[in-house]
């Protein structure tokens, strides 16, 4: 096996019991205490996510503009300096590289947040499709470190260490603040489902930061939260995860997310041929989202069946929700049989899949 | 770090058995496997009445990472089971040798207990 790759706080995670775990070749926590009670933590108070595995990539130039709004599905020209924009972005046959986060600082100057699995593939598509647009592309990923800070409790942490007025940041919109002394890029965004920031900051940095939020926000009930909960308050929150509701073979419209896919905003896009399409006959294949009533965990690849036992499907994310009690998880299926009862076996159980239209709890993110 | 009590006899596959007053073994996972496995979210024990054999599977453990199967350390019927971890399975993570029993079992030979690991070995394999 190769070396894993470290964040600038491999240090704090174990010192502070930090279960470090190889996460798309990276050394990451995947949990500290409890991943059930640091999900809890999150809905309840907040967390401290170390996400610096995640990739960073600068997009300049008179062209970048109109270069992103090619590449991605969702409409680039919305931006305005300040403004975050989530988006996939497809293949030619409308599968997904990768979803990620758009930022534009200026007219011709734009930040990306990619998945941390799909740098090396994202960083040499951005180069490919770069031909004949006036453009640089750098990838950061090694100078940034990112910090998330989630939850009811996350604004007030944050704002007790910063002199610039947090508030006037909405969600999905960023600003630059000095915070506990570091200077970040402080974006209201997340994949909790809950109000909060991410921090992008100076790796050199990232260990007074952690040390900082940590300190600052224990009193109000903020824990150290790792992998393991942010993947099941992401589920718990309906978000997709690349690699499982959306992949190369999954397209945005399959996996539910219509509302990121701009056929109409005056540019032609890479996938939009294959998309329109999709969009106008209907897709083969549906993701959809279930819970169980029952504490059994369907974990991911389960097979799906129909009301008669046939296979139609596979499970693609699976685990207990934390404030339901039962299980949840979405899987893709035969569009045909996604109205229809589905059920999944369980070491010979037969359990049924009840639709549910995600989000799985009440959110109560502010924006 | 992990602990195994000195009073209990342990299996390779980390469950634990005490041997009770009236002749009965209590059984449960260690320390050391909750530890492993982390948040416990499930547990699938047999009925009262079960007729287990050493080294058969005779339950899971699931946990938000894995399920596992749970194995018998010793032949025997099962005389009760611990039904409080239907609906608070995460005390097998708070109290693995005490509120965390999973089933007591009625030994079909008494000895047998005898032949499993004592602490100081149950320790050296997971150590």
């Amino acid at each position: 096996m190769s070396e894993l790759k470290r964040t600038p706080l491999r240090d704090f995670h174990v010192a502070h019991g930090g279960r470090l775990v190889d996460f798309a070749g990276w050394e990451m926590p995947v949990q500290y205490r409890s991943i059930l009670e640091e999900h809890k933590a999150v809905r309840r108070a907040a967390g401290l996510f170390d996400v610096s595995h995640m990739g960073e990539v600068d997009v300049q130039g008179p062209d970048a503009a109109r270069y992103l709004n090619r590449l991605v599905t969702n409409d680039v020209a919305k931006l305005f300096p300040g403004r975050v924009l989530y988006s996939p972005m497809c293949y030619p046959g409308g599968g997904v590289v990768d979803d990620l986060l758009v930022y534009q600082r200026a007219a011709d100057d734009y930040f990306l947040c990619i998945n941390a699995g799909n740098i090396a593939k994202d960083v040499a598509w951005f180069h490919e499709q770069a031909a004949g647009f006036d453009v640089r592309i750098t990838d950061r990923s090694a100078d940034y470190a990112l910090l998330a800070i989630q939850g009811p409790q996350a604004a007030d942490i944050v704002q007790s260490l910063t002199g610039a007025k947090l508030g006037l940041i909405k969600y999905y919109h960023f600003g630059e603040a000095t915070i506990a002394g570091v200077h970040c890029l402080a974006s209201r965004t997340g994949y909790t489902g809950e109000d909060g920031f991410e921090l992008y900051h100076a790796a050199s940095d990232a260990p007074a930061l952690a040390a900082a939020l940590l300190e600052a926000g224990r009193p109000r009930g903020l824990e150290l939260a790792g992998l393991g909960a942010r993947d099941s308050l992401r589920l718990e929150a309906g978000y997709p995860l690349y690699g499982h509701e959306l992949t190369a073979d999954i397209s945005p419209l399959t996996a539910g997310l219509g509302w990121t896919v701009k056929l109409d905003k005056g540019a032609d896009f890479v996938g939009r041929t294959a998309l329109l399409a999709e969009k106008q006959q209907g897709g083969a294949q549906k993701i959809v989202f279930f819970k169980t009533g029952d504490r059994r965990i369907v974990r991911a690849d389960t097979p799906v069946l129909d009301g008669e036992g046939r296979p139609v499907g596979r499970v693609v994310s699976g685990t207990l929700s934390p404030l339901l009690n039962e299980a949840i998880g979405s899987a893709l299926v035969a569009a045909g049989a996604a109205a229809h009862p589905l059920a999944v076996d369980i070491r010979g159980a037969k359990v049924a899949l009840q639709p549910v239209k995600p989000p799985f709890v009440d959110l109560k993110r502010q924006s | 770090m992990s602990s195994f009590p000195a009073e209990l006899r342990y299996a390779k596959s980390h469950e634990w058995v005490r041997v009770e007053s009236d002749g009965t073994c209590t059984i449960g996972i260690t320390d050391y496997a909750q530890n492993s496995l982390g948040d416990i979210t499930y547990v699938q024990v047999p009925k009262v009445g079960a007729v287990l054999k050493a080294g058969e599977s005779f339950g899971v453990v699931e946990s938000v990472k894995a399920a596992s199967d749970l194995y018998a350390p010793v032949s025997g019927t099962v005389v009760a089971v611990n039904s409080a971890l239907e609906s608070a399975p995460e005390t097998v993570n708070r109290a693995p040798y005490s509120d965390g029993w999973m089933l007591r079992l009625k030994p079909a030979d008494p000895a047998a207990v005898a032949a499993l690991l004592d602490a100081p070995s149950y320790g050296r394999l997971v150590g």
